[in-house]
């Protein structure tokens, strides 16, 4: 990673929560973390982690109200994206900033062709003629993998299979060559032969188009083969960031570690009884003044329970937050 | 688990066809038919867990569920503790019913919103066995200080429970009648990865402390490792391969194997970094149209010719490993 190069994407402190009947949901609290140009960002955590609220935070993508962003610093290349108008907000979105979400289904539009909608955003964003945005939808299908891609181009989202629906998906986020890519878990609603497909298929075009991209899912696995750093978000908060090697290697947050113990391998170099971490994960409603993985952790001590830990520098790159020392194995004096 | 001694088979499945009508035109005429299970055979010995894995839509869910006979199957024959029960109706299946069971995907789904825990679990009792009240009662809280319950919980409502809690109901349900088999329809597949760990060992304490045998239907190829005895791995409607865990995921023989390994994603950034990845192309046929000769012909990076008009048999390789692929024939 070019260290010293300026982030495309820096987010400080930010917070959202979620204005309901039942009181304020905190879903994501003070998360800071950047992307450098180029970089693959993984970003791991259970539901109701923050993960997705955290990246649909960035572009104004949550509905308001419930949803409001209370503080914090969003800047893409320097400018303020909390600042910007709809108008400035809707060209960043689709055409520096592309995305792809879970369910493939779901987010395509299904009374419209494929080629009507890779066609849009060429048209609104790129100002591209009918003709040459439908050239360059059929260039793009052939990119991402689709077979006769000119011909599929008039085919409608139910024509496609599940994999080839997610190349569709990748094919419009990546229309107007954004230098940023957010996914949502885009691989987790596909079977792993599908997946692999999938995974092959962002790494080849990284190499070709050297985006930067924020992948968010809740498999380590995945993670563990595609991202340079990865970040850990439990309780809406970060509690462990590292680069990837560092990160599986030595973990530091007791639920990092947990959740390195409790995943099966494939290879079978673990075939005792499962490690489980006991108890759920907290409610979001609440926002008490303690750690948020307090009630489940193996390590907790009195005060855990009543100060939330900042993060804390543990390596090059590598911080966590955590009151406990995985090093010394004792409470951390800082 | 049975260790020395010759296994004492519980469950045996031999050429079993579950094939759905699909019916077209004014008429409703039957213009074909979906073959979501298309002749499978095997045996799942008492007290072991045998793993069923394979990708979406390739009949591993219709598996289970016509063994169970929830579906009247096409053809071919399912002895449940030496008894053919392919063919039996009302009383009869309703009897053997008790013997086995079964834990669904969505817990959500599968319990009645409107019934309280307590009485969800206690369904199945009073359905099968004359009891007092009092003795239901008990066996209710009997059932959930075994799957980890608190006893408070038999006056709650389903809504009121996390995911994991809602699965431990359904397990509970499934262990009222003291079952002797067990199909597990992906039963943590809804689950976040760190409340997995807590349903698969409670599936395990429950084997060892009732010596029940299960059917484990499961995508996910790294718990299957974890869990099961021996895995039999399926593509569309068909077994590819059948064989003890260790011996499956050291040495698969069978191309689908093979890839199907090799794509699931390892916690491991230096592995993963080396690791040579078989990506198949393609997508998976139709199980309504399948392709001639061998399924898997249309995706196999092994295709010969003979693939292509030649349907390759299911072959004993030795030492409890089966097959059915063209390449394994000299072997």
């Amino acid at each position: 990673m070019p260290d010293g190069a300026a982030p495309i994407l820096d987010v400080n402190n930010l917070k959202t929560i979620f204005r309901t009947r039942d009181g304020e949901v905190h879903a994501v609290n003070s998360v800071s973390f950047d992307v450098g140009p180029g970089e693959l960002l993984g970003v791991v955590g259970e539901s109701g982690s923050g993960k997705s609220v955290t990246m649909m935070s960035l572009m104004g993508l949550l509905p308001s109200p419930p949803a409001e962003i209370v503080s914090g610093e969003i800047l893409y290349q320097g400018s303020d994206v909390r600042k910007m108008s709809e108008a400035q907000l809707r060209d960043l979105r689709g055409g520096d900033v592309g995305f792809v979400f879970q369910d493939p289904m779901t987010s395509l539009n299904p009374v419209f062709t494929v080629g009507y909608q890779l066609v849009e955003p060429l048209q609104i964003h790129m100002g591209l003629s009918k003709k040459a945005a439908r050239a360059r939808a059929a260039e793009l299908l052939d990119l991402v993998g689709i077979p006769d891609a000119r011909k599929r181009l008039s085919d409608y989202p139910h024509q496609f299979s599940g994999g080839m629906r997610q190349r569709v998906m990748i094919a419009i986020a990546l229309a107007c060559d954004p230098k940023l890519l957010i996914a949502d878990e885009p691989t987790t609603a596909l079977d792993v032969t599908i997946q692999a497909q999938i995974i092959e298929l962002v790494r080849d075009l990284r190499q070709q188009l050297g985006m930067a991209i924020v992948w968010i899912t809740h498999d380590l696995g995945v993670v563990a083969g595609i991202a340079d750093r990865v970040m850990v978000m439990y309780g809406g908060q970060i509690v462990e960031h590292a680069p990837v090697g560092e990160l599986f290697a030595n973990p530091q947050h007791p639920y990092t570690r947990a959740l390195l113990e409790t995943v099966p391998r494939v290879d079978g170099t673990r075939d005792a009884r499962l490690r489980s971490i006991q108890g759920q994960p907290p409610s979001l409603a609440a926002h008490p003044a303690s750690c948020p993985f307090a009630a489940r952790c193996g390590h907790v001590f009195d005060r855990c329970l009543v100060e939330n830990p900042e993060r804390r520098d543990v390596g090059a790159r590598h911080d966590v937050a955590c009151f406990w020392d995985a090093r010394t194995r004792e409470p951390y004096n800082g | 688990m049975a260790d020395g001694g010759d296994p004492r088979v519980l469950v045996r499945v031999d050429g079993l066809k579950m094939h759905f009508p699909i019916h077209e035109g004014l008429l409703r005429r039957q213009a074909g038919s979906v073959k979501a299970v298309d002749d499978i055979s095997f045996e799942i010995f008492e007290g072991e867990t045998l793993g069923l894995v394979g990708e979406s839509g390739c009949g591993k869910s219709t598996a289970g569920r016509t063994i169970l006979r929830l579906y009247q199957p096409t053809e071919g024959v399912i002895e449940i503790d030496g008894r053919d029960i392919s063919t039996l109706e009302g009383t009869a299946l309703r009897d053997l019913r008790p013997t086995m069971q079964m834990i669904f995907q969505d817990p959500q789904a599968s319990l009645n919103p409107r019934m309280t825990v307590g009485s969800i679990i206690a369904e199945p009792l009073s359905e099968h066995h004359a009891m007092n009240a009092t003795d239901r009662r008990n066996k209710v809280y009997e059932l959930l200080d075994a799957v980890g319950l608190n006893r408070d919980f038999a006056n709650r409502y389903p809504h009121e429970f996390s995911g994991g809690q809602r699965q431990r109901i359904g397990i509970a349900r499934a262990l009222a009648l003291n079952p002797k088999f067990i199909v597990c329809d992906e039963p943590i597949a809804a689950l976040d990865v760190s409340i997995q760990a807590q349903v698969v060992n409670l599936l395990e304490d429950l084997q060892e402390k009732l010596g029940l045998t299960y059917l484990f239907i499961s995508h996910d190829l790294s718990m299957v490792r974890h869990l099961a005895t021996r895995v039999a791995v399926m593509y569309l409607g068909k077994i590819v391969e059948l064989a003890p865990r260790d011996a499956l995921y050291n040495d698969p023989k069978h191309p689908y194997t093979q890839a199907l390994l090799s794509a699931v994603p390892n916690p491991d950034p230096k592995t993963e970094a080396v690791r040579e990845r078989i990506i198949l192309t393609g997508d998976v046929p139709s199980p309504a149209n399948p392709p001639q000769g061998c399924n898997f012909c249309t995706r196999c990076p092994k295709v010969m010719d003979r693939c292509r008009v030649e349907e390759p048999t299911w072959r004993d390789l030795g030492q409890g490993r089966y097959a059915a692929c063209h390449l394994l024939e000299d072997a």
